[in-house]
């Protein structure tokens, strides 16, 4: 052992300085096509998380515009009754509605805006004289987070008793609940692609511990700790979560940006519209984009967890 | 229960003792070393390592102990995506040690084992031979106070086994407890003074000294 111990410095600096070493294999081998088949998985698996947040971020968002843009807005509606001058009524609920605080403006429909409203309906050449419709007046509030409406109610009660004041509360609950089933189905596909991302990681990391059991002997044999081992197999899939998650965020950032771009030149076409008025510009924003990388390391993280736990309590089933 | 391939045996490895374990092929050798580096349990009987009952250790105890034991596997078991310089490193890799503090004492021991030009060669591309002499490297790397060989000589030439021969003999001199499993006459003739555990039908014989 003489040999073995006496090691002199030169030697020692030699080998110090001998960069063409290889010595920086992992423990559990890098490559192997359960592997690549694992990173594939989750990659795809992420790629579908990212695009129901994704999905689910764009609704909750657009709903929130839907939601100020509908609430700032009222209508007074007054329904012609015999004996009254509807012109008049019409005229004094807008000088209310005008002097009521939070009102940024009020307007009557006039005629041909009226007429407008209802020629999907009615067809053309309406006079509307000759029909008992009522008048609508659009009453735009000052932009503040709770519009005073209940004292324009009052005014209008006080000083012009014919006035009805709709402020779209049951529209804008009807929204509320289509928007919030939209992001909790959202949530519900999100969290049972993690459920069988998870299980897939699962079964992967089952048969890595299965097809690397020589190495686990060894690594015993030679005096390695459970947890040492699993923290190879857990850094192991750390590296390939690593790998499927950014791979499967980076591919929903482009669809994502692909789809803001698609929808800024469809914008102006009527199927455009439509996904515009649901989705709004289809853009993320930076937030958006920070959830889609946040998802992707949280699968990385959720992938070295897992592989982590899986491969401790198998060893310390061994014998 | 399965068959009892060893029985009725009582022996103690002394410390900085050498000591050849042989008898014929199926005789037990390898179950009989198996059981000392605890990979398997007996179905009867006590084994006590290093003044410790081995029933009695946990999972980490058993870690703590395999620290101190050295082993050479007949079938190597040398990791196939590792170098040979990383499988020698292995057990002071597991403890933990950075990479530059062992790195001068590997490449010494590689170096004279003759595996020296072989630092970076995956084991799929070394000989049985050099499989053999970086299993003993990787054995004897932590210095451990007990020594397991089985057939550590049984792919060489003459001329090497004695070298490793020697190896171990200085080794032993350096306070390991050696144990070599073999059924290789001419080496256990090399080294005449050690003790002989000599298995055979399931029972053993002990010879201290000179082998009749």
């Amino acid at each position: 052992m003489s040999a073995i111990r006496s090691i002199g410095h030169s030697v020692a600096q030699e080998i110090q300085s001998d960069k063409t070493l290889k010595r920086d294999m992992p423990l559990v081998p890098a490559s192997s096509i359960a592997g690549r088949a694992l990173v594939i998985v989750i990659a795809i698996m992420t790629f579908l998380a990212c695009l129901t947040a994704g999905g689910a971020i764009l609704v909750a968002s657009a709903s929130q515009g839907w939601r100020a843009e509908v609430s700032r807005e009222v209508t007074i509606q007054i329904k012609p009754s015999a004996g009254q001058d509807i012109n008049a009524q019409v005229a004094k609920a807008v000088d209310v509605a005008q002097k009521a605080s939070g009102v940024a403006e009020a307007h009557a429909l006039s005629k041909q805006e009226s007429e407008q409203l209802l020629e999907p309906w009615l067809g053309n050449g309406l006079d509307l004289a000759e029909l008992p419709i009522p008048r609508l007046i659009v009453v735009r509030m000052q932009n503040l987070k709770a519009p005073d409406i209940a004292s324009l109610r009052d005014a209008l009660a006080a000083q012009a008793p014919g006035a009805n004041l709709d402020d779209h509360r049951l529209w804008l609950a009807r929204l509320d609940t289509m928007a919030d089933a939209i992001v909790i189905f959202a949530l519900l596909l999100f969290l049972l692609m993690i459920s069988a991302m998870t299980m897939a990681i699962g079964f992967a990391t089952r048969g890595a511990m299965a097809g690397n059991r020589e190495i686990i002997e060894v690594l015993h044999f030679v005096g390695a700790a459970d947890s040492y081992i699993s923290r190879q197999f857990q850094i192991h899939f750390l590296r390939l979560g690593l790998k499927g998650g950014l791979l499967g965020g980076a591919l929903a950032a482009l669809f994502f940006a692909g789809a803001s771009a698609l929808s800024a030149w469809w914008a102006n076409t009527v199927g455009g519209e439509e996904i515009g008025a649901l989705f709004g510009a289809f853009s993320l924003g930076p937030a958006g984009y920070g959830a889609i990388l946040g998802v992707a390391v949280a699968v990385a993280v959720l992938t070295g967890a897992i592989s982590g736990i899986i491969v401790f309590r198998h060893l310390r089933r061994l014998q | 229960m399965g068959i009892e391939v060893v029985r009725d045996l009582s022996f103690s490895i002394q410390a900085q003792s050498f000591q050849f374990l042989t008898g014929p092929s199926g005789a037990g050798k390898t179950t009989l070393l198996r059981l000392m580096l605890l990979s398997l349990k007996p179905t009867r009987g006590i084994i006590k390592i290093f003044g410790q009952d081995a029933s009695t250790l946990d999972k980490d105890a058993i870690t703590g102990l395999r620290r101190r034991i050295g082993v050479v596997f007949q079938d190597f078991r040398l990791l196939d995506h590792l170098t040979t310089y990383e499988n020698v490193a292995l057990p002071l890799r597991v403890m933990g040690r950075v990479e530059a503090s062992y790195r001068a004492e590997v490449v010494e021991l590689l170096r004279w084992v003759g595996l020296g030009e072989r630092m970076n060669a995956l084991p799929a591309v070394l000989s049985g031979g050099e499989k053999q002499r970086a299993a003993i490297a990787r054995a004897l790397i932590a210095r451990p106070e007990l020594l397991l060989a089985d057939e550590p000589t049984g792919n060489v030439d003459p001329g090497l086994a004695r070298r490793l021969l020697r190896l171990f003999i200085e080794l032993h001199k350096s306070g390991t407890a050696v144990v070599i499993a073999t059924h290789d006459l001419a080496l256990m003739d090399q080294y005449g003074e050690a003790r002989r555990l000599v298995v055979g039908e399931g029972r053993l014989q002990i010879f201290d000294g000179e082998f009749p």
